[in-house]
């Protein structure tokens, strides 16, 4: 049975959340993320989960993953000056290996900057914003089912890696409001962290098997662990041994690697044939799809190469993707992040220019087709 | 919780209640913390909580290093924020007793603004505020409790900032369990711990801790026990008029139970807004 509502980005958001399992959130109000908030506010107790508003970002991302440290599924959502103010225990989820869901609705900025006005200048703040080499990984919808299915998707990688996972879009999506199919997925396609079982004797709670994934030990299910921000060895206390620190930091930031499948994903429209690739996300990606049927109307022959895992960064999928074009062209929402990416992977293979708009309006598909057009002239 | 005991010094073996295995611990010799450390797991094992079931959260801190040597569920999280790591903990999991622990820097200064809405909401959680009126870990920097006039490493010249009372804030924004204890009087200090924990909505315990490696020798106070004798002197226990025998830097302090209160507990208020909701749905 199909489920068709009319519904805000950010609402499908709440939504997916729920879907996936999630069970407790802890936020800060702030534009343009609050409706997920409030649509949590509204939801969780319904579901026995709980929702609390914290007293600002720091203590909102801190509970969160302390909710998670119990055990159970924990969001949180804000905008660019309070993804600033998480990122502090964001590294420690990824240092604990916490799972747990962030979602950025990104608006202009630097500081306060453009509160209703969609950018994309979190890219990289999305991939370096704490402190640290550090696993993340951010995933980038551009639609409002997409807000819902990767929200899903981004509780099912946190959980199943024991990573911190990014639901990264710009304001305009976070607003919109489409005609979607909101069926929640099937039981089987939910994921939940493997709990510890077996024996607490000489249990090693940051032992890890061949997937590079340790159990997560539950409290209260007799294993007692110790988990901290400091750098830890297999049983969990602080460690300065260059060996330990050194299979530690190697497992930390090799484990997605490990699971890259998983966790890859990327949409290619019309790539083949294409004279030039455009390379975006988000609210671009849809004024590419626009600009890309125009062009091939009057014969310019564009294709796309979407990321909707926008970090760990698709390498492969764009390698493959720009062979033989005669150029790539990178729109995006802030004065050049994306483009940095993109120049380093291909390395010369293929020249790369940049659209960007950072003014607060949405790049239109004309100011693409425009863009293009003059790449191959 | 089980039935609750009274134990002798002697009876309360600490070993019981250690990862022994990760001694020797990093506090210097005569440190505040390991007393206070002390009082607390023997009030825990007065109360009788099970080891599995005890939660405890620390910041970052010589204070909050203490939290890792317990056998239980034990976190170090970041500084300032224990309570709120907590908050998150204590509603995902009310079957937990949760206990935090932290210093005067980690609760007063960077966490202050979690401190004050912890007070406000009333979770069922008991924060054990270890104040040596020092930053320790870092090498002794003046902290928002640093006496007037004492000297750390950044008030080179003597402190001139006034200092926080832990227990007025606490108080003042709406805590329901408040009390302050010094290590000297341990078995006092396990008996507020024990009401603090027992106490059901947000417990605030100060300890009168002292860092005998930096604070006091750089204020030429003397060894840990001339220290702690020095606090005997300033120290007004609650309910008796005494008054201060003689002029000492640091202000006076009282000690006792300063607020005891029945407030509706938080967990309990959310629990019911649940029922309420689902009520509603139907
Ligand atoms: C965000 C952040 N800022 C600063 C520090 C450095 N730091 C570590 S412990 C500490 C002060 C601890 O003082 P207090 O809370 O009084 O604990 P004590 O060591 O005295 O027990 C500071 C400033 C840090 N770890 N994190
Ligand atoms: S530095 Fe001070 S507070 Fe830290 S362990 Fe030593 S005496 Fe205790
Ligand atoms: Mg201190």
């Amino acid at each position: 049975m199909s489920t068709l509502q009319n519904i805000q980005g950010n609402a499908a958001c709440a939504a997916g959340a729920i879907a996936a399992g999630c069970r407790f959130y802890a936020g800060y109000p702030i534009t343009p993320s609050s409706e997920i908030a409030e649509q949590m506010a509204a939801r969780l107790p319904k579901v026995g989960g709980t929702f609390i508003q914290m007293e600002d970002e720091l203590g909102s991302m801190a509970a969160t993953v302390g909710a998670s440290l119990g055990g159970v599924k924990a969001m949180t959502a804000t905008s660019g000056p309070g993804f600033s103010l998480k990122q502090e225990n964001l590294g420690y989820a990824a240092m604990t290996e916490t799972p747990c869901v962030i979602v950025n609705v990104m608006r202009g900025g630097p500081s306060t900057g453009l509160p209703t006005r969609p950018a994309q200048a979190d890219i990289m703040q999305a991939r370096w914003g704490t402190h640290g080499d550090h696993p993340i990984i951010v995933l980038a919808p551009h639609t409002v089912r997409e807000i819902f299915e990767e929200t899903i998707r981004a509780f099912n990688l946190a959980e199943a890696l024991r990573v911190p996972v990014v639901v990264l879009y710009d304001e305009t999506i976070g607003h919109l409001v489409e005609t979607v199919d909101l069926t929640p997925p099937q039981p089987e396609d939910i994921v939940t962290r493997t709990f510890a079982s077996g024996p607490a004797e000489d249990y090693l709670p940051y032992a890890a098997g061949e997937d590079m994934i340790p159990a997560f030990p539950r409290p209260g299910d007799g294993y007692r662990t110790h988990t901290t921000g400091l750098t830890h060895d297999e049983r969990g206390f602080p460690t300065q041994d260059p060996q330990k620190v050194d299979a530690f930091m190697k497992r930390l930031l090799g484990k997605l690697e490990r699971h890259a499948k998983m966790i890859e994903k990327t949409e290619s429209v019309e790539v083949d044939d294409a004279q030039v690739l455009i390379v975006t996300m988000g609210t671009p990606a849809r004024a590419a799809k626009t600009a890309i049927r125009q062009l091939r109307d009057e014969g310019i022959r564009a294709g796309l190469l979407r990321p909707v895992t926008l970090w760990p960064f698709p390498e492969a999928a764009l390698r493959a993707a720009a062979k033989g074009k005669r150029a790539v062209l990178v729109p995006e929402m802030n004065a050049g992040q994306l483009i940095l990416e993109v120049q380093r992977v291909l390395g010369g293979a293929a020249p790369v220019s940049g659209l960007n708009v950072f003014n607060g309006e949405p790049i239109a598909p004309q100011q693409i087709a425009q863009a293009v057009k003059e790449l191959v002239k | 919780m089980n039935e609750i005991k009274v134990t002798s010094a002697d009876e309360f073996d600490i070993r019981d209640w250690l990862r022994t295995d990760l001694m020797p611990h990093f506090m210097c010799p005569g440190c505040g913390h390991g007393i206070a450390l002390r009082a607390l797991l023997w009030a825990c094992h007065e109360l009788g909580i099970g080891k599995d079931r005890l939660a405890v959260v620390s910041g970052i801190g010589c204070s909050g290093r203490t939290g890792a040597y317990i056998d239980a569920n034990t976190f170090h999280t970041t500084h300032g924020r224990p309570l709120a790591f907590a908050t998150g903990l204590k509603l995902a999991r009310p079957d937990l007793t949760v206990i935090v622990i932290s210093g005067d820097g980690d609760s007063l200064a960077i966490g202050g603004n979690h401190l004050i809405h912890a007070c406000r909401r009333n979770l069922d959680m008991t924060l054990v505020l270890l104040n040596n009126e020092v930053y320790g870990m870092t090498g002794g920097q003046v902290s928002p409790t640093t006496s007037a006039e004492r000297f750390t490493t950044t008030t080179p010249a003597g402190n001139m900032e006034p200092v926080f009372d832990a227990c007025k804030l606490a108080e003042g924004a709406g805590a329901s369990f408040v009390g302050r204890e010094a290590t000297l009087q341990t078995p006092a200090l396990k008996d507020l711990f024990k009401a603090a924990i027992a106490h059901k909505g947000f417990s605030l315990t100060e300890v009168i801790s002292d860092c005998t490696e930096i604070f006091g020798r750089k204020n030429a106070l003397g060894s840990s026990p001339e220290m702690v004798l020095k606090q005997k002197k300033v120290m007004i226990p609650a309910h008796t008029d005494n008054r201060v025998p003689e002029p000492f830097k640091p202000h006076p302090f009282e000690t006792g139970v300063f607020v005891r209160q029945e407030r509706p507990e938080y967990g309990e208020v959310y629990e019911a807004l649940r029922a309420r909701v689902r009520e509603k749905g139907k």
